[in-house]
């Protein structure tokens, strides 16, 4: 994060691609979008393009790993060479392993683990395309995709991030906010639960910004709740519609 | 990360925990007692060791000339490894690093970078060819909890003990002189980890109540008393009154631990 001069947002507070501090990118979501898992979901945010699947409950290989009193959820992030400016390695960063962690931590409160002991579930969450936040838009899409597998849960999971820039805070960060800004702060939430499961920050905040970026992340993640709703729901109405 | 403990100790912890009391007889939000040593590594650059309760950690800093990252041509390099080696814990296994490792290393790095705790301009010798490359290796000796604030305090420890080589430039040659500088230090994170058991929170978990706990969140504290880095950990949640409860905290032990170690 360097500070160059360039202005990322305006004396009117519009942002770089238009949008108000308190604004959120277009987002397009769709489920049961892959044949052969159990779930699967898509996301465009932005320009951020990202597919979600879901394999399970299913028996775990190696068999060492299941446990006895609960499934064991798996989770991998990555991103496709050419999601990128520069190609990425196809082989997992540090970075990627670390996403990979936090997601299945953010997913994980939101499963009945303990219906399904012994087994496991497979959660694959593919970058196609990376603009800022991809943390936040995967989990939305891995929700989306344990849901339309049939999962029994707690609650969606939602995420959105809030960050800084030129002083002012605002809501979902695209990749040149998060580079050039002086904060970024990513959170997932189970709405029904107020029960934040993700939550990470770098940059500098004072104790007041916190509390604001916070404050802004959480609305961000009920709207982008009040989409995701949507679009199960919108799966099978369409299925109805065929019958018809 | 986990070893067994019976169902009976972990009940006792989260009981006492849900009557404001701890095991060891710290309250909430007390940490144990922290001892740091630095300078005991020769051959390191810089070298510390801390010691939280029983939990060990020793960090030790090399420095070497790299090429700098295209984005930032006038920066020197911070590159941070953890090592969580078998001998520290019967739950470790030798290999490459696995995902724990992998997030307390990334952890350390983000308080250390984030904070702008190294003045890495200074570590720049040709812009855009030849800078400092600045090692951080993480090495726990003995796990008994909260691996990620003893292991971020030794590598602040560390780099406040770190010599720069010096040098001259000889016809675009970079060549190394006797005697050394101190690395430039100009911030000095403190990063603060609670666990959540019984739906409170309590500041620096030891082993066993990192087994009891839903979940944890660490966070890093500047100078001036700025958040700037956290991570959320474990398969549990928080509310939001926590968090920012959280923040509060870990402001107030922050300024006291760097008090404490006169930094």
């Amino acid at each position: 994060m360097s500070e160059k001069s360039e202005k990322l947002i305006d004396k009117k507070g519009v942002r770089l691609d238009g949008r108000k501090p308190d604004e959120l990118r277009p987002i397009k979501l769709e489920v049961g979008v892959l044949s052969n898992a159990d779930g699967s979901a898509y996301i465009e945010q932005g320009k951020n393009k990202i597919l979600a699947a879901v394999y399970g409950p299913k028996e775990l290989h190696p068999k060492h790993m299941a446990l006895p009193d609960r499934m064991v959820l798996r989770c991998r992030y990555h991103m496709a060479p050419f999601s990128v400016q520069e190609r990425k390695s196809p082989a997992p960063s540090r970075r990627e392993i670390e996403l990979s962690k936090v997601i299945r931590e953010a997913l994980e409160p939101s499963i009945f683990l303990e219906y399904y002991p012994k087994t496991g579930i497979d959660i694959f969450v593919e970058v196609l395309q990376a603009d800022g936040s991809t943390r936040c838009a995967s989990i939305v899409a891995a929700s989306l995709a344990l849901a339309d597998a049939g999962i029994p849960m707690r609650d969606l999971v939602v995420a959105c991030s809030a960050g800084k820039i030129d002083d002012t805070i605002i809501l979902d960060l695209m990749d040149t906010e998060d580079k050039m800004g002086s904060a970024d702060v990513p959170l997932a939430l189970m709405p029904n639960l107020n029960a934040i499961t993700l939550l990470q920050m770098d940059g500098t905040l004072t104790l007041e910004e916190f509390e604001k970026a916070v404050n802004l992340a959480l609305e961000g993640c009920k709207k982008i709740y009040a989409l995701q709703k949507e679009a199960l729901k919108s799966k099978y109405v369409s299925v109805k519609e065929v019958e018809e | 990360m986990s070893a067994m403990i019976t169902r009976v100790k972990q009940k006792q912890i989260a009981q006492l925990i849900s009557r404001g009391k701890r095991l060891d007889g710290r309250g909430l939000t007390d940490y144990r007692e922290i001892k740091v040593e630095q300078g005991i590594i020769e051959k390191a650059e810089g070298s510390a060791r801390v010691l939280l309760g029983k939990t060990e950690v020793m960090v030790g800093t090399k420095i070497e000339t790299g090429e700098p990252f295209s984005d930032t041509p006038n920066e020197g390099v911070l590159t941070v490894n953890a090592e969580l080696v078998p001998l520290a814990s019967p739950t470790f296994e030798a290999g490459p690093p696995d995902e724990n490792s992998i997030e307390l290393a990334r952890i350390v790095d983000r308080g250390i970078r984030e904070s702008k705790a190294i003045d890495l301009e200074k570590l720049c010798i040709e812009p855009g060819k030849k800078v400092f490359v600045v090692f951080v290796d993480v090495y726990v000796l003995n796990h008994d909890g909260n691996l990620i604030d003893a292991s971020a305090l030794a590598a602040l420890a560390a780099l406040l003990n770190t010599k720069m080589p010096n040098y001259e430039i000889e016809e675009g040659e970079v060549k190394i002189k006797s005697g050394y500088t101190p690395l430039p230090i100009r911030r000095h994170p403190i990063t603060v980890t609670f666990a959540k058991i019984s739906d409170k929170l309590i500041v620096d978990p030891w082993l066993e109540e990192e087994q009891v706990m839903d979940a944890r969140i660490s966070m890093a504290i500047d100078d001036d008393g700025n958040i700037c880095a956290i991570q959320k950990g474990g398969s549990g949640y928080f509310e939001p009154k926590q968090v920012l409860e959280a923040a509060n905290i870990a402001k107030e032990k922050a300024e006291e631990i760097r008090k404490k170690l006169k930094w």
